[in-house]
């Protein structure tokens, strides 16, 4: 088990209940690996538990070191995190909103150096948030705001990026904007992005792999042209859909019931 | 999407921080305070005189200030502890306050959150009531009793908090801390209301304690006070930044590199440490924890980089201010200080809640 993320026998309980069933994936430097499957199957708690965020068992690894031997510190050098719904602090303007990505680089009781400035700086310049650093987060539009989210994700410097349903509450055009400066990133940064997307028809136009998820296990791995299949997702999401040959992948389009008459 | 050059850091916006127009806000608030403190009272003497008569006292340092030996003595000996005090109390009750405010995440949360007021009520109580039983000369407040076992019951309320704020959960989340203070103050305080029923003569002394005050104060209560609140007020400010990054959340702030429940625990052992120092000499002062801190939110941003050292600054000015009407405005007798706090600060903050661009709660 090598790679960027290296995830082995994976099980994670919450509140008791098994979530995850022992996972087993593999995503390699400068990878895009989705992950997709219905409500409930454990995309997040993967991402959390990669993210050294959960107690587990088995084992998960970034880089071929265990994160059980990482101190925190270590991890957030190492692995950043854009969660579902981030906390958008009242009153916190952009640019202290970035820097708080520098956390890792800080030393306990220290204070932002130059370099960590200058970081956040060519940040702020990448993701086009200059003009914005001095607005407060909360006023910014969903498009802006996701770029701030990622902006901070990208300030702790990680080469490891874990998205969770990163654009769930944009449109269309955003969507894609926010998902064509993740793919530009990957490629300038060299990351390797592992995602959560409920979006099947988007997550198979960017990634390089995809993993299905069903109750805690993973049931189809491979291509967007191997995973997404009509009988794969009519039988784990229960619902009626038509793919549809696209330029990367099949694009699934929603198919309602039959009228009735 | 277009890559801009950054431009050169002095043309970009700063981040949040103490800067020198801010530090020169808050020590000439606290100076000015303290001028008016030691120069206004029943013998009113020339601020620029006191000030100078101040400034003598340090080492080196040789001005004549044109007062009598007996006004200087009014100065060094009456006045000047009770504005050392009065600018440790309100310094620490406000920092401990927006340190509260920040681990909670919670606007409402006040220094007396986590059973320090109740513990420290309940410690009053039976020092009193012990004074009483056994007859001790001059009160038992005069003694020493007070402060000490205010001290001592005020510990007790946090570590019980704490300790039944873990129980049944294998974390302390801000949740179960609170739920565990609520419980811990309803306890204490029955405690406390049944020894006032058995000692009926104690409860004016207890009364004058719950109202607080710095009537009684002098060096002793400033060198009993002055180690906790400089180890809490070393650690609080040394983790404001930490605070920043707790409005994210924990899990967030545990992505960040944080221990989020370490650090909680650590800055509000300092901050109760430093609550209890207060309470232990001042008695129950309400009102500076909460309403200052939310001031600087509502002037000068939501970074604890700003709010904590700066509420320390005018905490302390607001409560000496404070204490100078409570003695002044109606001579001879003194009005509680918080009733004062409350008066004061109460229309100010609404003044400057309606006219703030930004709330930030």
């Amino acid at each position: 088990m090598t790679g960027a993320i290296g995830v082995s026998a994976l099980r994670v309980s919450l509140g008791g209940a098994p979530v995850l069933l022992g996972i087993d994936l593999t995503v390699e430097p400068g990878e895009w690996v989705t992950v997709i499957g219905p409500n409930g199957a454990g995309k997040s708690t993967l991402l959390r538990a990669v993210g050294g965020l959960l107690p587990h068992t088995g084992e998960v690894r970034l880089h071929g070191t265990p994160v059980g031997q990482l101190r925190r510190r270590e991890m957030a050098r190492l692995v950043a995190t854009v969660p579902q719904t981030p906390t958008v602090p009242p009153g916190m303007a952009v640019l202290d909103y970035v820097l708080l990505g520098r956390t890792p680089y800080i030393k306990p009781l220290g204070r932002e150096s130059e370099r960590d400035l200058t970081a956040v700086d060519e940040v702020l310049a990448r993701l086009d948030l200059t003009g914005l650093a001095a607005r407060e987060l909360e006023t910014l539009s969903g498009g802006e705001r996701q770029r701030a989210f990622l902006a901070r994700a990208l300030a702790q410097g990680a080469t490891v990026l874990l998205l969770d349903e990163p654009t769930s509450a944009l449109d269309i055009g955003h969507q894609q904007e926010v998902l064509d400066l993740v793919d530009e990133l990957r490629a300038d940064r060299r990351l390797t992005v592992l995602a959560t997307m409920h979006d099947l028809s988007l997550a198979g136009e960017y990634a390089d792999r995809m993993v299905l998820l069903a109750r805690g296990a993973v049931v189809a791995a491979g291509s967007p042209r191997d995973v997404l299949t009509e009988d794969l997702l009519s039988a784990h999401f229960g619902g009626r859909g038509r793919g549809v040959a696209g330029e990367h992948g099949p694009l699934i389009v929603p198919v309602r019931a039959p009228r009735r008459r | 999407m277009t890559a801009l050059m950054p431009k050169s850091r002095e043309q970009r916006p700063r981040p949040a921080r103490l800067t020198a127009g801010w530090l020169a806000a808050g020590v000439g608030a606290v100076a000015v305070a303290a001028v008016l403190g030691l120069a206004i009272g029943p013998v009113a003497l020339n601020p620029l005189a006191v000030a100078a008569e101040v400034l003598n006292l340090l080492p080196g340092v040789s001005i004549h200030s044109g007062l009598t030996p007996q006004e200087a003595a009014i100065v060094t000996q009456l006045r000047l502890p009770r504005v050392a005090l009065g600018l440790l109390v309100g310094s620490m009750l406000a920092l401990a306050g927006g340190c509260y405010q920040g681990v909670f995440r919670n606007p409402l949360a006040d220094p007396y959150l986590l059973g320090v007021a109740a513990g420290a009520g309940l410690g009053a109580t039976a020092a009193v009531a012990l004074g009483v039983a056994t007859g001790i000369e001059g009160g038992a407040r005069a003694s020493g009793l007070v402060p000490a076992f205010a001290f001592a019951g005020a510990l007790l309320g946090v570590f019980l908090a704490y300790g039944l704020g873990a129980a049944g959960a294998k974390v302390r989340t801000p949740t179960t801390l609170l739920l565990a203070g609520v419980a811990v103050v309803a306890f204490l305080t029955a405690i406390q209301t049944y020894i006032l029923q058995r000692n009926l003569e104690t409860i004016r002394e207890v009364y004058t304690f719950i109202l607080g005050s710095l009537a009684t104060s002098g060096w002793s209560e400033v060198r009993l006070a002055l180690p906790y609140a400089a180890v809490a007020a070393v650690v609080v400010l040394a983790h404001r930044r930490e605070l920043d990054v707790f409005s994210v959340g924990d899990e967030e702030a545990a992505s960040l590199g944080l221990h989020p429940q370490r650090s909680r625990l650590l800055l509000l052992i300092a901050a109760s440490l430093g609550t209890a120092a207060a309470v232990a000499v001042s008695g129950l002062i309400g009102f500076v924890g909460i309403i200052v801190p939310h001031m600087i939110r509502l002037i000068a941003g939501t970074s604890y980089r700003l709010i904590l050292p700066l509420s320390m600054f005018f905490g302390g000015a607001f409560l000496v201010l404070s204490d100078l009407l409570a003695r002044t405005i109606l001579p001879p007798t003194e009005v509680p200080i918080g009733v004062v706090t409350a008066f004061l600060g109460a229309p100010f903050f609404v003044l400057v809640l309606r006219s703030a661009k930004r709330v930030g709660l």
